[in-house]
C-alpha cells in the first residue's frame, strides 16, 4: 500500500504543479479562480490518500474544513469577478 | 486470500485510479485553451478522482467515525462542485473572458453583447 500511495501522491503533486503553472500564468482572473479551486481539491485528495496509506484519520478534520472553505472562497471570488470584470 | 487482502488490493486500485484522474485534471487545466474548457477539465475528473480515492480510503480506515468523515467530504463535494462551477462560469462569461465561438448562443439575438447583460437577481 505504501508504494501505491507513493505513486498516487506523486501523481497528485505533478497535477498540482501543472495547476500552479496555470494559477501563475492566468491570463484572466477566472482562470486563476478555477486553478485555485482545483488546488484545494488536490489538497483534499491528498489527505484522503494519506488516510488510505496509514489507515488512521489524522488529517480528516482539516480535509473537511478545506472542502467547505474552498467552496466559500470560490463563491466569493466569483461574485467579486462579476462586479469587477476580467 | 483473506478478505482483508482483497480489501487492500481494491483500495490500492481505487486510490491509484483516482490519483491518475486528478493528474488528468491538472494536465487539462494546464493545456486547454480557454476558461470554459479549463473548467470542464477542472471539475469533472477532479471530483471523480476524489470520490475514487475516498472510496479506497474508506476500505482502509478502521474507525467508523473516520469513514463517516470521508463520506461527508464526498457529499459536500457533490453539493458544492456544481454550484461553484456554475458561479465561475457565469462570472467568466459576464466579465467578458475570451472563449471560442459557441455553436448555439441563446443570448445572441437580443442585441446585447456578452458582458453587458442586465444584472439579474442581485
Amino acid at each position: 500500500m505504501s508504494a501505491v500511495a507513493g505513486v498516487a501522491l506523486g501523481a497528485l503533486a505533478l497535477g498540482a504543479a501543472l495547476t500552479f503553472v496555470r494559477l501563475l500564468r492566468g491570463p484572466t482572473l477566472a482562470d486563476r479562480i478555477v486553478a485555485s479551486d482545483l488546488l484545494l481539491t488536490f489538497l483534499v485528495t491528498g489527505a484522503a490518500v494519506d488516510a488510505a496509506r496509514t489507515g488512521a484519520g489524522t488529517y480528516l478534520e482539516p480535509m473537511l474544513v478545506v472542502a467547505v472553505l474552498g467552496f466559500l472562497g470560490t463563491s466569493v471570488l466569483a461574485r467579486f469577478l462579476e462586479g469587477r470584470g476580467p | 486470500m483473506s478478505i482483508g487482502t482483497v480489501a487492500d488490493v481494491a483500495a490500492g486500485v481505487l486510490v491509484l485510479t483516482g490519483a491518475l484522474l486528478a493528474l488528468t485534471a491538472g494536465i487539462g487545466v494546464a493545456r486547454l485553451g480557454d476558461v470554459l474548457d479549463r473548467m470542464h477539465a477542472a471539475t469533472k475528473p477532479a471530483t471523480l478522482g476524489l470520490v475514487l480515492v475516498v472510496a479506497g480510503a474508506v476500505l482502509r480506515v478502521s474507525d467508523l467515525a473516520d469513514a463517516t468523515k470521508l463520506v461527508l467530504v464526498v457529499v459536500l463535494q457533490f453539493l458544492t462542485a456544481p454550484v461553484g462551477a456554475h458561479l465561475i462560469g457565469r462570472a467568466a462569461l459576464r466579465s467578458g473572458a475570451p472563449h471560442e465561438p459557441f455553436v448555439l448562443d441563446e443570448r445572441a439575438g437580443d442585441g446585447q453583447a456578452e458582458g453587458e447583460l442586465p444584472d439579474q437577481g442581485r
